[in-house]
């Protein structure tokens, strides 16, 4: 406490001295202010977008599989299933998921198609995405209900002509009504809106129904529409013959999704020819996103670190110019009878009350630039407190480092010389 | 060091003993001697003038009697410790406790009012903040600065400016007040006025010690020693 009170009037010296020079300390704390206010608002953005990336990543689910149909390339595709019918014949198989199911681990398989087909509601007719699946698709998948329910299995077991819309689809086929109970042309048949449920909201990396506009059960899809979904063309038709479009497997685990992963990669390898097929593993974007993360954090604070030492150079060089300029003054308190080391505190006082200060005043930039960044943007972005605190202690830091040099050459002044400087 | 004659510890009434000192300081590959074997004894309570033309070595004698300096060789006796031995830290702690410095430009600081320019060595000597600012307006009041607190230097006449600085000087109750040409800056008339208040310091009791060439201001002392050359050249007065 008492040397609190004894540091006081040197605090006080210090908060005057950079007062007396208010333009000049303005300008040495300039460099400190936007170091700290670019770790924070560059921290910030960052955080923001990997957040982002890792929320949706996370939805995804980390105990899933994602297994897709891809339609092989070009020349892959040119010697196998093209033909003359122009009906391309690729992707994963009825038969794929029960093998996938007898894989050691797996929990859950949830098949899925995404096919365009033509809605009509009303006077309105459109190309509508629609989504044919099981109910277990909306645990794997989270999609909040707005109205009504999802899918069941009885809905799969009769065969219902029922149907689950998007808000996306609802907006789509501009019902602005309520739309329970009423009526929806899809391809051939007449479907009953059942219930409506939330999109998927942004991110980087989406779910594979994250564009769909409507659901139906997967045996009435399969029952009305067959596997084969042609479409005419320029040349006459053109189709494609896809059983599954999307398998997501859950593993019982975290802890086994790369061996399942593994496992399923090594299975279908056997029994596709081609590869008409993609695994995605969210674990394994999840960890690439914090990898990409990592890496992001290091390039942020190399530039952070560049701009605060510049900052710090600027201080150095100011707080020398002022030793020469109080030469006498560190003579006078020298014959007074300070020591080398009050003469050297005084001075680290002086350049912490100007980095601290760049501190404080980058601090609240730092924390205005990303609020500015999301409302003129719309970029979601997240201040963290130990960004903060970082930033602040790196003034602090900046302060003492780049003080001390300055401090130690005043302190290591002939008093009998400085006396006489003039 | 071989030349160094170790001598007698100082009596009690000795606030000031020099032993055989020598300065000596190297120009290029000459060797100058600024003192060369002074030796002489001041006791507490006396008023001094040390005198000489330039170049006799009497600013090397104000350095060493103030502790800036060490002399090369022989013994200073401060307040019965023996200044030569010391490292930097403890001179300077020395100053901080011993001595109360007068200079010929006054030497405050310029950016501290009155006050604090008299708070400066009570800083230095941790004394709490009630303490400082009750004696600071204390010594302020003995040197008749009392209404004038709150300026700056930069504020005041030359005059007042050496009575802040002798505000100063005392601040630490030194053992020793030193005045460096203390009236080299001030009109004869304001000299006057300093020259009494060092009589009246003296008169208290304190030790004073003024370095000058100005006869005037040594007639003031009691007793008085002439440098040339690095050496005594004569003393007068008589011991009080």
């Amino acid at each position: 406490m008492t040397n609190i009170l004894i540091m006081w009037p040197f605090v006080r010296l210090g908060l005057t001295d950079v007062w007396r020079h208010k333009t000049r300390s303005l300008l040495t704390m300039l460099g400190v202010v936007f170091g700290v206010a670019s770790v924070i608002a560059m921290l910030a953005v960052g955080e923001g977008a990997s957040q982002q990336a890792l929320d949706s990543i996370k939805r995804l689910g980390s105990q899933n599989i994602m297994v897709t149909s891809e339609k092989p390339t070009a020349e892959e595709g040119g010697n196998v299933n093209a033909v003359q019918s122009k009906l391309a014949i690729y992707g994963l198989l009825y038969d794929d998921e029960a093998r996938i199911r007898d894989i050691p681990g797996v929990e859950l398989t949830v098949p899925a198609r995404m096919v365009r087909r033509n809605t009509r509601f009303g006077e309105r007719q459109l190309e509508l995405r629609v989504v044919e699946t099981i109910p277990a698709w909306f645990d794997v998948v989270q999609r909040p209900v707005l109205r009504g329910r999802v899918l069941t299995q009885n809905d799969l077991d009769m065969h219902a002509n029922v149907c689950v819309l998007t808000e996306n689809g609802v907006r789509r086929l501009l019902a602005a009504e309520e739309m329970n109970d009423q009526r929806i042309r899809i391809g051939a048949g007449m479907f009953e809106v059942i219930g409506v449920v939330k999109n998927e909201d942004g991110g980087s990396i989406r779910a594979p129904d994250s564009e769909a506009d409507v659901y139906i059960p997967m045996t009435t899809g399969k029952k009305l529409f067959g596997d084969a979904n042609m479409r005419p063309t320029a040349s006459g038709m053109e189709g494609e013959r896809v059983e599954l479009g999307q398998i997501i497997v859950r593993m019982n685990s975290v802890e086994v999704v790369e061996k399942g992963s593994k496992a399923i990669e090594f299975m279908l390898a056997r029994f596709h020819k081609k590869k008409d097929y993609r695994i995605d593993v969210p674990l394994t974007l999840l960890r690439e996103a914090e990898r990409t993360k990592r890496t992001f954090n290091i390039v942020l604070g190399a530039i952070a670190g560049i701009s605060l030492l510049v900052g710090g150079i600027g201080i150095m060089n100011i707080m020398l110019a002022s030793v020469t300029e109080r030469t006498k003054e560190i003579g006078i308190r020298r014959a007074i009878g300070a020591r080398r080391s009050r003469i050297v505190i005084q001075f680290l006082i002086n350049t912490c009350v100007l980095s601290l200060g760049g501190g404080l005043v980058g601090l609240l930039l730092g924390m205005a630039i990303p609020f500015i960044i999301t409302w003129s943007t719309g970029m979601v972005t997240v201040v963290q407190s130990y960004s903060l605190a970082l930033a602040f202690g790196i003034s602090a830091a900046v302060g003492i480092v780049f003080g001390l040099y300055p401090a130690m050459r005043a302190a290591s002044l002939d008093p009998i010389e400085a006396l006489r400087h003039e | 060091m071989s030349g160094t004659r170790q001598s007698g510890h100082p009596q009690a009434n000795e606030v000031v003993r020099l032993d055989n000192v020598k300065r000596h300081y190297l120009v290029g590959d000459e060797i100058v001697r600024a003192l060369d074997g002074v030796s002489f004894s001041i006791r507490r309570g006396s008023y001094w003038a040390i005198m000489g033309p330039s170049g006799s070595g009497k600013s090397t004698m104000l350095n060493i009697l103030g502790c800036l300096d060490r002399p090369s060789e022989g013994a200073y006796w401060l307040n019965g410790v023996n200044v030569a031995e010391m490292e930097d830290n403890q001179l300077s702690d020395h100053r901080l406790r011993n001595l109360g410095f007068i200079f010929q430009s006054f030497h405050l600081i310029p950016e501290l009012t009155v006050r604090e320019n008299i708070e400066v060595p009570m800083l230095y000597l941790g004394m709490p903040h009630s303490e400082r600012t009750r004696k600071a307006k204390e010594l302020a009041d003995r040197v008749g600065m009392s209404h004038r607190l709150r300026h700056l230097p930069s504020e005041l006449s030359g005059g007042q400016r050496q009575r802040v600085a002798v505000a100063r000087a005392l601040a630490n109750d030194p053992a020793v007040l030193l005045a460096d040409e203390p009236t080299g800056n001030l009109d004869s008339a304001t000299s006057v006025q300093i020259m009494a208040l060092f009589q009246e310091l003296y008169e208290q009791g304190k030790t004073v010690i003024v370095v000058t060439h100005e006869h005037d201001i040594a007639q003031y002392a009691k007793r008085s020693i002439i440098l040339r050359d690095g050496c005594i050249a004569s003393m007068h007065g008589e011991d009080t």
